[in-house]
């Protein structure tokens, strides 16, 4: 899923300096499970903002309200005309929701209350870990199962740095050392035989360094079906 | 004039060769650097310079290269995959073979962090294998990385890695260092050696793979100032192995220094010794001036004439 953690609450405030009437958005996908913007945390920034103007002596009017999913057209169009009251919407939705709200209401401002951080799962409660950078060519047969490029802080693809020590990585010893894990793995499975072959350079147009990526799938649009 | 790795007839002769290592400053004024690089002129085979080390913006190791090479002196060119991608590290390559440079080292670098431009984009868009490789395809093959031909074949060059007996899994750096001489690596300049125990153990696998014999291994010293730089590198650098003898050893003296400069001579003794170790490569940093003495003192004075 995607994660996210809320921006501070100062950064927030600076940002709806100008409005009155504000809505925050919660989204009800991937930062509702990862705590960071659903139901629950719109209604504790609302609460923390409103305490915040209160104190400076401003006036507004901060409503909350959650969609499924800010990322696609037909959950935001269902809250449309609901939205079209507030001067500003304070998104806390990942990046992705931002844009495609902004995109399907272009007369809204539409802001980010969230920093999205990464593509990731909960190890445990109140820990979340990255492990996919989508460079568009996975290469997970490789190691089965871990990722050199998103978990490896050089994204080495040939074995361990120099820097790889008692398991750790060394730009920060509470990072495991990807490549150790991979050794690991695979000597356990029987698989070091992997690590011998040298991967070449990797192919980065598949990934965004190729620019924005765009996915048509002609058997599956509409168009096409009628 | 055709020029030629004289780090490579030194080490294909047989001789134990011996490099030295220059740290550019962080600044355009290479007066101090030149001096040191006198310092070491009859007493190193060749000179390291590295690339932008542990991060910090320093003269590039080419810009140095340069002046070195006007000096009459031999420079062993650092690159580190860090900053640069593909398309500039082939092309750095090219300009640096064209005023002479023949000695490359590849490596992987330290990660941006921790240096003093800790919010830069990190590169790595090859990792150092990969770039081991494309080194030598462009000399052996003359072929860049995406396929193109060079338009004139290059010069013989001389390539070198680097490998650290004390990062972990243990178990798997000498596979690693296989790895790296499968990509095309000729020379191996290793990580400092402190715990001499480890790195034997290290040799004796490098040995029961044959790889001694498919690369010239030059072991790392670096001469010790303080109790304080040895406890720094044994808590602070990554991938390295200070034991608390030498520690303790060092405490112990009445001069720090002197016994931080036998050491290194033991160490080069002991080195020299080891089936299989081809040179040893003296990191002196902040103490070039020890380095005649350290190599003197260790018997590989004068340095052989080859041509
Ligand atoms: S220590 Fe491991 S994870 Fe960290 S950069 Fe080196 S190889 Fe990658």
């Amino acid at each position: 899923m995607i994660v996210a953690e809320r921006k501070p609450l100062a950064e927030i405030s600076k940002m709806l300096e100008p409005f009155r009437k504000i809505c925050i958005l919660g989204c009800g996908t991937c930062v509702t499970v990862c705590l960071a913007g659903g139901d629950k945390e719109a209604a504790e920034a609302a609460a923390a903002l409103s305490l915040l103007r209160q104190n400076e002596g401003k006036d507004v009017e901060i409503s909350t309200h959650t969609l499924l999913r800010q990322c696609e057209y037909e959950y935001i169009d269902d809250y449309a005309e609901q939205l079209a009251q507030y001067d500003v919407i304070l998104s806390l939705a990942c990046g992705v929701g931002v844009q495609t709200m902004a995109t399907r209401l272009p007369d809204k401002i539409i802001l980010p209350g969230l920093n999205t951080k990464f593509m990731g799962y909960p190890q445990e409660q109140g820990i979340w870990k990255e492990n996919c950078l989508g460079c568009g060519n996975c290469v997970l047969d490789l190691t089965i199962g871990i990722c050199p490029i998103t978990r490896c802080a050089k994204s080495m693809l040939n074995g361990p740095c120099g820097g790889s020590q008692d398991g750790k990585c060394e730009v920060n010893k509470d990072i495991d050392c990807a490549w150790h894990l991979i050794h690991e793995r695979l000597s356990k499975l029987g698989m070091l035989d992997r690590m011998e072959a040298i991967q070449p350079p990797k192919d980065w147009s598949t990934s965004h360094h190729g620019g924005p990526r765009t996915i048509i799938r002609e058997d599956v649009r509409l168009e096409n079906r009628e | 004039m055709k020029i030629e790795s004289r780090l490579e007839k030194i080490l294909s002769s047989g001789h134990f060769a011996v490099t030295g290592e220059l740290g550019p400053p962080k600044s355009a004024d290479l007066e101090t650097l030149k001096h040191h690089a006198e310092e070491m002129r009859n007493h190193v085979d060749a000179y390291n310079i590295t690339d932008n080390q542990t991060a910090i913006v320093r003269t590039s190791s080419i810009g140095v290269a340069a002046h070195l090479i006007q000096m009459g002196l031999e420079p062993n060119v650092q690159m580190t995959v860090r900053d640069r991608n593909r398309i500039c590290l082939q092309s750095d390559l090219l300009g640096a073979v064209s005023f002479g440079v023949r000695n490359f080292l590849c490596l992987q670098g330290d990660h941006g962090k921790f240096g003093n431009e800790p919010a830069s984009k990190n590169v790595y868009d090859l990792d150092s294998m990969q770039l081991i490789q494309a080194v030598k395809n462009m000399r052996d093959e003359g072929v860049f990385i995406g396929g193109e031909k060079l338009e004139h074949p290059l010069p013989k060059i001389f390539i070198g890695a680097v490998a650290n007996p004390f990062a972990d899994p243990f178990e798997y750096r000498p596979l690693r260092l296989a790895k790296k001489i499968a990509a095309g690596a000729q020379f191996i300049q290793t990580q400092c050696i402190f715990d001499l125990d480890r790195f034997e153990k290290w040799m004796e696998k490098v040995r029961e793979l044959g790889l001694h014999k498919k690369v010239y291994i030059m072991g790392g010293v670096t001469p010790i100032k303080s109790v304080g730089a040895a406890r720094y590198m044994q808590k602070n650098v990554s991938g390295m192995i200070v034991p608390e003898e030498l520690i303790t050893r060092i405490k112990g003296a009445e001069d720090k220094k002197k016994e931080g400069i036998k050491i290194a001579v033991e160490t080069i003794q002991r080195l020299k010794e080891i089936e299989g170790v081809a040179g040893v490569h003296v990191m002196a940093i902040a103490w070039e001036e020890i380095v005649p003495e350290i190599v003197e003192r260790a018997g590989l004075y004068p340095r052989p004439t080859v041509n």
